[in-house]
């Protein structure tokens, strides 16, 4: 062996195809996202109302099935702002947003639009934690998640 | 009773952004004889076998059947082999399953490896993105530097963390890194230039980020009595643990908080016999991917109260001159094979320990602490290393 030889590198790629079940209260949820309701699960034992709704309660280990309706507005509790563009993932600037809409207990994880995101500079100006942002919906709503195109700051 | 264990032979391998130069047994293999040749062992005296990799960065469906020769040749010599995978904090879980083994008495010489090419993944935040919920919440692109993004954030907002203060930690780990043949990133780097690198997601900047490394280590556990009969110095493990903590997003408070590694962290100590850290530990090996999390860990693991980790590293307490140097390694921010990381911690702090940490070693070290974080920051381990026994 020489030092000289070149070290190969043998192409791999995973293309892997798969599906994931919602269950039956992701699915409830969605389908009221097409109505442009958002609801959520409420514990029976501690009254948290939890978003997004889930089937059992994680502090209290019983099953959920009581449903609340909370309102499309809510406050910016946390969120960063992605400048990078990486392969597969969405097109930068893009501004990761938890949002605790008003009667839910905890934030749903979703996107804030509407904002300055371009220059970084205006946006710590004008992207704050404790803003107020309501949804933006989609015309032609198909059941998921992305019903919701996003929250935009409340004027 | 847990028994008594030590680490007592300890390999590491170069890390780059690809090591074109071996296979991935081959990479393997030049941590696992690194790890004999320190302890004085021969391959046969192994008895069991834990591993650790996060198989989707490699993109090969367990690694650890590749890797079964390298392994001191587990497969030939039929050994028990274990394999680890819990995101981040793999590597700090293949150390507690190699420590487990020892402790619980079945097993008295027993083989921790982990090991990660992410240089072999072209896109590493592609495959951390499939970590996060697939039906609420893979869609938006989120993926590990966006969630420590986000305790950075609040971290600046609660508590008026700046990002000169980000820059210090860079700076720290990029200088200490210098001295650490292993370490993947090894250049010069002021606050200058680490606050002229661009936002990667705010308010991170590119050094405030780890690279994407390959590379690999193995950790040899001891009982006791092989343990004094092998090394001079062995690094006693004498407190250790692994935290679960929620798993939505939305569901967290506390991001510039880590709770659940104050509360980790509590339970260790206790284990140690530790009452304040900072002043009994010697130094510390902590898991910071991002230069924000560095700040975060001081807090949460009671080296300062909430909210004052940044004056740490303005006062230098945390350099390698300071009371209480960590990651004298670099840390994770300038090396970063995932799967193997939390076990590069363990390494580390066992070397200091035993007074084999070379170029890097602090002085006189007692008592080290090792951290990993990962799951989405909803998993911690922690282990602590002492000169002397339980």
């Amino acid at each position: 062996m020489t030092q000289e030889e070149e070290n190969i590198i043998v192409p791999g790629r995973w293309d892997l195809p798969f599906r994931h079940t919602a269950g039956r209260i992701a699915s409830h949820f969605f389908h009221a996202l097409v109505e442009k309701r958002i609801i959520a699960t409420r514990c029976p034992r501690c009254r948290r109302v939890l978003m997004p709704p889930r089937p059992f309660c994680e502090r209290c280990f019983v099953p959920l099935d009581e449903w609340v309706e909370v309102k499309q507005q809510g406050t910016l509790e946390a969120f960063t702002v992605c400048y990078a563009r990486f392969t597969g993932l969405p097109d930068p600037p893009y501004c990761l947003a938890l949002v605790k809409l008003d009667g839910a207990d905890t934030a749903l994880n979703h996107l804030l639009g509407e904002a300055e995101l371009e220059d970084v500079e205006r946006m710590k100006e004008t992207v704050r934690i404790g803003m107020r942002v309501e949804a933006v919906w989609r015309d032609e709503r198909e059941g998921g998640i992305q019903d919701i195109k996003y929250f935009r700051p409340l004027a | 009773m847990a028994k008594r264990v030590a680490i007592v032979g300890v390999g590491l391998t170069r890390a780059t952004s690809h090591r074109v130069d071996v296979s991935y047994p081959e990479l393997v293999y030049e941590a696992v004889s690194g790890a004999l040749e320190q302890a004085g062992l021969q391959a046969g005296d192994i008895e069991a076998v834990a591993y650790g990799s996060m198989d989707p960065f490699d993109g090969v469906f367990a690694p650890e059947r590749w890797n079964v020769e390298a392994c001191a040749g587990a497969g030939v010599a039929n050994l028990p082999l274990m394999k680890i995978t819990t995101g981040g904090t793999t590597g700090g879980s293949t150390a507690l399953a190699g420590y487990y083994h020892v402790a619980s008495g079945m097993f008295d010489v027993v083989l921790a490896v982990a090991s990660q090419r992410v240089g072999e993944s072209l896109e590493a935040q592609l495959v951390l993105n499939t970590a996060v919920d697939p039906i609420y919440e893979r869609w938006q692109g989120a993926g590990a530097i966006t969630i420590a993004a986000l305790q950075g954030v609040k971290h600046f907002w609660r508590y008026g963390t700046t990002e000169e203060d980000l820059a210090l930690i860079a700076v720290k780990n990029y200088e200490n890194a210098r001295r650490n043949p292993y370490a993947h990133l090894m250049r010069m780097l002021t606050v200058e230039d680490a606050l002229n690198t661009r936002v990667v997601s705010w308010p991170l900047r590119l050094s405030d980020c780890c690279p994407s490394s390959d590379g690999a280590v193995a950790v040899i556990f001891a009982a006791e009595k092989r343990a004094r009969a092998i090394a001079d110095q062995p690094a006693w493990i004498t407190g250790a643990g692994q935290i679960t903590d929620n798993y939505w997003a939305g569901d967290r408070t506390w991001y510039e908080d880590w709770d659940s590694l104050s509360m980790l962290a509590r339970r260790v100590y206790r284990q140690a016999k530790i009452e304040n850290p900072l002043v009994e530990l010697d130094v510390a090996e902590l898991y910071n991917a991002f230069s924000i999390q560095e700040i975060i860990e001081y807090e949460a693991l009671g080296f300062c109260e909430k909210g004052k980790g940044a004056e740490l590293i303005r006062n230098g307490v945390t350099t390698m001159q300071g009371d209480l140097p960590v990651c004298p390694s670099g840390g994770v921010l300038c090396t970063n094979p995932i799967g193997a990381t939390g076990l590069i911690r363990v390494a580390e702090a066992a070397l200091q320990v035993m007074g084999k940490a070379e170029d890097r070693q602090v002085p006189d070290v007692r008592k080290a602490l090792a951290h990993a974080w990962g799951a989405v920051i909803g998993f911690h381990t922690l282990m602590v290393l002492s000169s002397e026994a339980p």
